[in-house]
């Protein structure tokens, strides 16, 4: 997949992205650990790309961040703060996540999904939180499609409704698990076009892709996991130009 | 041809039948569908409390739901009829009156609540683990996670088996008159089956059991119709769109297209 780097924006709208550090996070499931004493930064407004090949803890990392799993040791900090000693809840609202497969409530409009949980969860006005879904669903390109059903839109489509349903609880993280990889060929640029214009507008982003064009012209750094642990990380050319680790090089000759 | 005679005057003896309809009609088949609502509506109630605590990630909720459902579901009906309609006569007595048709409205609904709890359960955890994660992703709780997508959705799922359920309700409905209701009591089984002992003749009978099939056999139909519908869903047939259109839709601004650089 060609991935073209977009000009700048001159546009107004900004997003306010935090800080977010991982300290040697391990996560298990049972007693298997899945990732193993994992450290990384990621400024505010920057966006980082992992990537690895299946099975290198990836999506649980990500999943630890918003402790959708309890990470058994280590530290997140959220703008300098630790999410552990936070009420979980509390913590998402500030970190949006969007799946794999996009996770829209089947039974809800486009605009209601993104609407949902900014009336019942930041506890807006009916009327109120439907302005912000609309404004969000214009932003993501779908204000037309705003009342169709998830079935009645494409993967594409529907993958930026995820994305609107997050940004509409305005977050201060944006991760991203996958976002592209069920998506048919020709619709997942449209998806990366919005996550790139996400990134230029200052959000920060934790990107797990196996889209190697976007890391290389979106990230700021790249970080590379394979079997639970951070084999590489630096900067996209440093990583993608001249990867150190036999485990990347092999890595990079199989997808690239 | 006596024995054709014979069969025809024993169970479709249209005069026999007459004489009792109006009180299959006002009495007995009133009764049936008040008991048999009602049954279902406290059932349904009780079902989706059963259900919560059944997938409860607390096991002091899920062990008693396990026992209550296994205790309803695995006891005869008129085992559990009668239990509760004489066992809690005197209490009932203090509450209702005299009447054991509150206990026997009372006992069907457990019964019922146990299939029922069971047919919500499966349903809800039908539901795709994704959604519940996705709103937890967003700040729910896990209580309202479940109120406003995830049990709605199972509920949706599980409607047909409902009206199955509700079927079995109507026809457990006759077991009631084993507690001896009021003249003005009976349902449509007792009805017909005491103007069958008082003419000897089984077509009141007959007739009482017409009415269930008039009550139950459409329903079943329904169910039909509905799993169709479910599993179909209602989506409108649409002309096939290219999804190259697709990319057009993501230019809000001149400012984020992309330069001719690349």
């Amino acid at each position: 997949m060609t991935y073209t780097t977009p000009v700048p924006i001159t546009d107004g709208h900004f997003y306010a992205g935090s800080s977010l550090e991982l300290r040697d996070l391990t996560m298990a499931y049972g007693d298997i650990e899945v990732l193993r004493e994992v450290s990384l930064e990621v400024a505010p407004g920057t966006t980082t790309c992992i990537i690895g090949p299946s099975g290198s803890g990836k999506s649980t990392l990500l999943r630890g961040v918003n402790r959708l799993h309890e990470p058994k040791s280590g530290d997140v900090l959220l703008a300098g703060e630790s999410v552990l000693t936070q009420k979980p809840d509390a913590v998402r609202k500030r970190i949006g996540l969007v799946f794999q497969h996009f996770n829209l409530f089947p039974d809800h409009t486009a605009l209601e999904n993104v609407a949902l949980a900014v009336r019942h969860v930041k506890g807006l006005s009916k009327a109120e939180s439907r302005r912000v879904a609309e404004a969000r669903l214009e932003e993501v390109g779908l204000a037309e499609r705003a009342d169709h059903r998830p079935r009645d839109l494409s993967g594409g489509q529907q993958q930026r409704v995820a994305i609107a349903r997050a940004l509409a609880m305005e977050p201060e993280v944006m991760l991203f698990d996958e976002a592209t990889s069920a998506l048919d060929p020709e619709l997942v640029k449209g998806v990366l076009n919005l996550m790139a214009q996400l990134a230029q507008r200052g959000m920060t982003m934790l990107v797990v892709t196996h889209e190697m064009g976007f890391a290389r012209k979106v990230a700021d750094q790249v970080v590379f996991m394979d079997e639970g642990r951070v084999v590489e990380s630096g900067a996209p050319s440093d990583l993608f130009e001249h990867p150190k680790s036999p485990r990347l090089q092999r890595f990079l000759s199989e997808v690239l | 041809m006596d024995w054709l005679d014979n069969l025809i005057k024993t169970f479709l003896d249209f005069e026999a039948m007459w004489l009792v309809l109006p009180q299959l009609l006002g009495v007995g088949l009133v009764n049936t569908l008040v008991i048999s609502l009602a049954a279902t509506a406290i059932g349904v109630v009780l079902g989706m409390i059963v259900a919560i605590m059944g997938i409860s990630p607390s096991k002091w909720l899920r062990v008693p739901a396990r026992v209550y459902t296994d205790i309803f579901r695995g006891l005869p009906a008129i085992l559990t009829i009668l239990l509760i309609g004489q066992g809690f006569a005197r209490i009932s007595q203090q509450i209702f009156g005299p009447s054991p048709y509150p206990l026997g409205i009372l006992a069907l609904s457990l019964i019922a609540s146990a299939y029922i709890g069971e047919i919500f359960r499966a349903g809800i955890q039908s539901v795709d683990r994704g959604q519940l994660e996705a709103c937890r992703a967003l700040g729910m709780s896990y209580g309202a996670a479940m109120r406003l997508v995830v049990v709605p959705q199972g509920i949706r799922r599980v409607l047909p088996a409902l009206v199955n359920q509700f079927i079995a309700i109507v026809k457990d409905s006759s077991l009631v008159y084993f507690l001896g209701l009021l003249v003005t009591e009976r349902e449509l089984f007792r009805v017909g089956q005491d103007a069958a002992v008082l003419t000897g003749n089984l077509s009141p009978l007959v007739l009482a059991g017409v009415f269930y099939l008039v009550i139950t056999v459409p329903l079943t139909h329904l169910v039909n119709y509905f799993d169709d519908r479910f599993r179909t869903g209602r989506r409108k047939p649409a002309p096939p769109k290219s999804g190259l259109d697709e990319l057009e839709e993501l230019t809000p601004t001149p400012a984020l297209t992309y330069g001719s650089n690349t």
